[in-house]
């Protein structure tokens, strides 16, 4: 067991911890935010993304010690002191969720995606040497670490390029 | 006592793009899922599988395993409650020592932690029994065999006319082989069951499409009375089939649970998803179409070889849906099946019409081109007025309409009918059309309308709502039956103390569920008009149960229709493949909640995108499992491979299939996908591929 | 997953000490590491945490050289303004990969050392002599489809997954790393090596070692470079193949050429013999096809891989087609 100190969205944690235990589950085993889903475990589905310091990871395979001193905000951390956040509200409006297993780590992923854009930080399919501009192809791009089984693909891009532009 | 009115309203709930009731939930991540409701003291299981695809458990070593801390109990056949069941059948978990496919349940590890009880499963030596097996399906196998029907009960074979004559003397013939691989279902969300015994009342909290459906096979296998189970599934990640019938970690997890005497829980590892939760049978099906000068079609043959399991049969309905398709004076239709040290398959989105219509709708776009017609011309020139196989007029067969109105969406007169014929810069550039079908069923069900003091109205039944919208469908139904406003009716489902309902698939649920709440809601109405609206503290309720309605109706053939529009572009040097575009026009009969049912054809249209180009379950030949088990491997499309897909649907209300003339929208938007996406492909290349999936190596030789 | 001790220093001094035990693994952003852990392919005692060690700084040196620390995250890599203006293969390749998420988590020094995505090598209860030496390769007969063509061995035909690796190999970078026994500096040419009769020993990193950094030269003046990968799905996906082709075109002819391909070997594969017929040859597509053809001479393709032999041609021609026509300085595109 090893003692852990950490912020989740934005109240701090401590707890003694299995080092085999991976923020995904210290977050739906042991502190009941359950949001963040377990999909696949090996980081190849994205519906743990939370972020982590403000950048989104696959939390399946963040190590809960080696998260240690860290800020995590999972969805449930999302909308702040508000009811709900743009791209939660914007994922209502395009229906871009069925089963909504995905969509806590679709959301996640979404926020770290836009401030990506917003930070200029390149995709692949964003010109040689150019800044990345919101725009569909972008953001089909940016979210295809998340797998959405339903397939509310289109929506989902909808959803994010409206919020996108609307922020 | 207070008074509630139900007044007729001017808008009806129905047809309304009314957002998803448990949207908020969802979005917000406090949707509880089965794994996630928090108990006390609950214990972790893991299911071991075999190594091995054939022979015995000899033993293991589970004595070493339990001195592991915080391993609580290690399950095998040698320990673990007996079952009602011994064999026959996935649900006879550690009932014997055989083994009858690799990655078979054949241990469980319950401990306190799940970093400990899956340390301790992979650390649980076994030692097997090896005996030979066969895995690999096979055109020439001399062990095929016919089973008696067909899921769910339709005939094996079926003949008409002359078939051979017929293709002999036809004008223009088509005889081709397509082959479909294995497919997994893989729902987002693994299966997941936590169980909670208090004395001989259990609870589950289970993922599944169907509440109703697990309770009753848990109480079978337990030997408790029905009423002592209570299965409770609000919130489910998706299912496309696999969570359609219960599956053995619901068993394990009652199992273990009464073994440790604790609530124990257990989900499926993406890993097992290829394993034990169902997958769809690989198909080999030969499909011989003839026609005469004119492009009518004289003799149609459609022949499948599928697989099963050594355990239970499961024959998918491959060829069905080329009985009532097109015309034909001679027709055939065979199913063989191969039994294999291979898990059982079972439902996947649109068993039968899925697979079966890739080939069909492939072979009209390759005898179109036989007969030099626009593939839509050869359709609708063999359109038949009535069902082909028992004259009877459909409830109504809209395919003209939808072809039609697909072809002015998508601008199918810009097309060229010659391959190669345009590109964009390196782009080889086609377009392909395939025309789908499904069913439109409806299965007897249960629901209780309610009537509060308040005003408000509670409607509930153990429908299951997997992601489809039925929570919302059925609210809004209920709501114009009621003559009320949605927001005055709470919708209760996924919870056995409901009314018992059948299970969400075959696009039913809608159909049944929707049927039984319009009953309900109906009655309870007359009854409030007969007590003038009086209510009572405790509540009014009616039940109903639309078995004997159902079984009383006449039966008429009764489908849903649509025409599905590709547009692909290869690139000529590396033969990578997009699908730019797909369009769907459908008629599938009134739709109840244009947001939700939009989301479901485009899903539905999407996972055909990933069939046609992208997905395949692996046979390991040497090992006999299947080797890509992972969605690194088992590639489904994600959101680059998706940049158009559009459904649309014609007017269409069918009175007879249900009260809300309402068909069904789950399945449909799969059929004939992949076969528009092949017969692009060919429009783009010149290449026909008959081998899903359509992948680069085909296209580059 | 087996039970470890996890340990995370702050100063590479206590790192290199903690590093020189065989029973010790190095954590970096756990993208692969955890994976297999989680799948019982490693199974380390000790993880010893390395991303907080300082080593997460991009510096610019005098000779015009980039040096990336070890801990740098994939995306900072790829977002970085000086590797994007000057060496945008890297750029590229290391967008090329993986997802969003993942780019978030790894490092550079974990990118080089991650292993094969082999379905046997992932597969505790099948045998793979990568994972268990001697057991066997089901893979020379099985499902063959994404592994390799050029550098296999009959024990082993894995092919190395990163994209990033790949572009470093045409940029001539070098790894810098720490062991007790002082510093070292590894061109990345010497650093992987070919299976052989050894497919478990896939680095020549010395024992205990900590890699630091990665050296990138300063870029060859005039030349220009791209990345070019080839996959199923649109996103997401590892390499089917993908080639990495840094060219400076002078008066026609080829006057700078470095073409690497990922993909189709058991390590980043640099075409030498490709190079060689190209260097000083007229810069056209019949020029491209008979060096890369040169190169693929000694491809032993399996049954389900064959194409990959056509597809990294038609690649490599693409790539260096593309090149000549950027329009270099004081050359015409032909």
């Amino acid at each position: 067991m090893t003692r852990i100190s950490l912020t989740v969205n934005g109240e701090p944690r401590a707890v003694d911890i299995d080092s085999r235990v991976t923020v995904l589950d210290l977050l739906r085993e042991h502190f009941g935010l359950t949001g963040a889903k377990k999909g696949c475990d090996r980081g190849q589905c994205g519906a743990c993304t939370v972020l982590r310091d403000g950048r989104r990871v696959n939390s399946c395979l963040v190590l809960a010690v080696s998260a240690d001193g860290s800020e995590i905000v999972s969805v449930e951390g999302l909308a702040g002191d508000s009811d709900l956040h743009p791209l939660q509200q914007s994922f209502l409006d395009h229906d871009a969720y069925q089963c909504g297993y995905c969509t806590p780590g679709q959301l996640c992923s979404a926020v770290g995606a836009l401030a990506e854009l917003a930070a200029g930080s390149p995709s692949v399919v964003t010109g040689e040497g150019s800044a990345p501009t919101l725009e569909p192809e972008e953001i089909r791009e940016r979210m295809s670490g998340n797998l959405c089984r339903c397939a509310a693909y289109v929506n989902i891009v909808a959803a994010v390029y409206e919020a996108g532009r609307s922020a | 006592m207070t008074r509630t009115t139900t007044t007729t309203r001017t808008t009806p709930a129905i047809g309304a793009a009314m957002t998803r009731i448990e949207g908020p939930d969802k979005v917000r991540g406090s949707a509880t899922y089965a794994y996630e409701y928090p108990l006390d003291a609950v214990a972790y299981c893991c299911a071991v599988g075999s190594t091995i695809a054939h022979g015995r458990v000899r033993s293991t070593s589970a004595d070493a395993i339990r001195q592991i801390p915080g391993v609580l109990e290690v399950l095998s056949h040698a320990n673990a409650p007996r079952l009602a069941i011994s064999d026959g059948s996935e649900l006879a978990v550690l009932q014997s020592d055989r083994v009858a496919y690799r990655r078979q349940i054949v241990a469980a590890v319950v401990a306190e932690s799940f970093e400990i009880a899956t340390e301790a499963a992979g650390a649980l030596e076994i030692e097997y029994d090896v005996e030979p097996f066969a895995v690999e399906l096979k055109s020439d196998d001399p062990d095929l065999y016919r089973p008696d029907k067909v899921n769910p009960g339709f005939p094996t074979d079926t003949e008409a006319g002359d078939v051979d004559g017929a293709l002999r003397s036809a004008a223009h013939v088509v005889d081709h082989t397509y082959r479909t691989p294995a497919y997994h279902n893989n729902p987002m969300e693994p299966h997941a069951s936590i169980a909670v015994w208090e004395g001989d009342d259990l609870t589950v909290f289970d993922s599944n499409q169907g509440a109703s459906p697990v309770r009753a096979r848990l109480a079978e296998l337990f030997g408790l009375p029905t009423g002592s189970v209570r299965v409770v599934s609000e919130h489910v990640g998706g299912g496309f089939g696999a969570k359609g019938l219960p599956r053995p970690v619901v068993v394990l997890a009652a199992m273990a649970a009464r073994v440790v005497d604790r609530p124990v829980k257990i989900a499926v590892t993406r890993e097992q998803m290829f394993a034990f939760v169902g997958y769809r049978t690989p198909t080999i099906q030969r499909v011989q179409l003839g026609a005469d000068a004119g492009g009518r079609i004289t003799a149609i043959a459609h022949d499948v070889i599928e697989q099963t399991s050594t355990i239970e049969e499961f024959a998918e309905q491959t060829a069905v849906a080329t009985r009532m398709m097109y015309a034909g004076a001679s027709r055939r239709t065979t199913h063989r099946l191969r039994r294999l040290d291979v898990p059982t398959p079972g439902w996947m989105r649109a068993p039968g019409e899925c697979p079966g219509m890739f080939a069909l709708e492939s072979a009209v776009d390759e005898l179109a081109i036989a007969t030099r017609l626009d593939p839509i011309e050869l359709r609708l020139r063999n359109d038949p007025p009535t069902d082909p196989e028992t004259g009877a007029p459909f409830t109504s067969r809209n395919l003209e309409a939808c072809l039609r109105e697909g072809a002015r969406l998508f601008g199918w007169s810009q097309r060229h009918a010659e391959p190669r014929a345009r590109r964009d810069g390196r782009w080889l550039v086609g377009t392909g059309v395939a025309a789908s079908t499904y069913p439109a069923r409806a299965r007897a069900s249960k629901a209780t309308a309610w009537a509060r003091p308040d005003g408000s109205f509670d409607v509930e039944l153990c429908a299951a709502d997997i992601g489809t919208g039925a929570r919302t469908a059925l609210t809004q139904i209920a709501a114009d039956a009621l003559g009320a406003e949605p927001r005055r009716v709470r919708l209760g489902l996924g919870d056995t103390n409901f009314s018992e309902a059948p299970l969400a698939g075959g696009s039913m649920g809608t159909s049944s569920w929707g049927w039984a709440v319009t009953r309900a809601c109906e009655g309870l109405r007359a009854r409030l008009a007969a007590a003038n609206g009086s209510v009572p503290v405790a509540g009014l309720a009616v039940e109903v149960d639309t078995k004997d309605e159902i079984e009383r109706r006449a039966q008429r053939p009764a489908h849903a229709f649509g025409a599905q529009f590709a547009e692909v572009r290869v690139d000529e040097d590396t033969g990578e493949i997009r699908v730019a575009r797909l369009l769907g026009v459908f008629a599938a009969g009134r739709i109840v909640n244009p947001m939700t049912a939009r989301s479901q054809l485009i899903g539905g249209m999407t996972m055909g995108i990933s069939m046609a180009l992208l997905e395949a379950s692996l046979l390991d030949r040497e090992y006999g499992d299947y080797l890509n088990h992972d969605l690194a491997q088992y590639e489904i499309a994600t959101c680059a491979d998706v940049p158009m897909v559009e459904a649309h649907w014609i007017d269409e209300r069918d009175d007879f299939v249900n009260p809300m003339g309402a068909k069904g929208v789950g399945e449909i938007g799969i059929v004939g996908t992949a076969a528009a996406i092949a017969n692009a492909t060919y429009n783009a290349t010149g290449v026909r591929v008959r081998d899903l999936p359509i992948r680069l190596e085909k296209l580059i030789g | 997953m087996r039970r470890f001790e996890y340990l995370r220093p702050l100063d590479r001094a206590r790192a290199v000490d903690l590093a020189a035990n065989p029973e010790v693994k190095l954590l970096g952003g756990g993208t692969n590491l955890i994976d297999l852990m989680k799948i019982g392919v490693e199974t380390p005692e000790i993880l010893v945490d390395t991303t907080r060690l300082g080593l997460d700084e991009i510096e610019s040196r005098v000779d015009g050289s980039l040096r990336i620390g070890a801990s740098v995250r994939n995306t900072d890599v790829a977002s970085d303004r000086r590797v994007r203006a000057r060496f945008p293969v890297l750029s590229a390749a290391v967008l090329a990969g993986a997802s969003g998420q993942l780019r978030n988590m790894a490092t550079v020094g974990g990118n080089l050392l991650q292993r094969t995505r082999c379905a046997y090598f992932q597969d505790v209860t099948k045998a793979c002599n990568k994972r268990k030496p001697g057991s066997g390769c089901p893979a020379q007969t099985g499902a063959n489809r994404e592994l390799a063509i050029l550098g296999g061995s009959e024990h082993c035909i894995a092919t190395h997954p990163s994209d990033m690796a790949v572009a470093l190999r045409a940029l001539d970078a070098s790894v810098l790393v720490e062991t007790e026994k002082g510093a070292q500096t590894i061109p990345l040419a010497d650093f992987y090596r070919l299976p052989g009769d050894r497919p478990d020993i896939e680095t020549n990193l010395p024992y205990g070692a900590l890699i630091v950094a990665i050296d990138v030269p300063a870029p060859v003046d005039g030349a220009r470079s791209s990345y070019m990968k080839v996959r199923d799905r649109a996103s997401f996906g590892f390499a089917l193949a993908s080639v990495a082709g840094v060219l400076r075109v002078a008066d026609g002819r080829v006057a700078h050429v470095a073409l690497a391909l990922g993909g189709v070997a058991p390590l980043p594969w640099r075409a030498r013999i490709a190079e060689a017929h190209l260097m000083g040859a007229p810069a056209d597509p019949d020029h491209f096809h008979a060096a890369i053809d040169a190169e693929l001479q000694a491809a032993q393709p399996r049954p389900e891989n064959a194409f990959k032999v056509t597809l990294a041609r038609r690649m490599v021609v693409r790539v260096l087609t593309e090149l000549v026509g950027r329009g270099e300085v004081g050359v015409a595109p032909s």
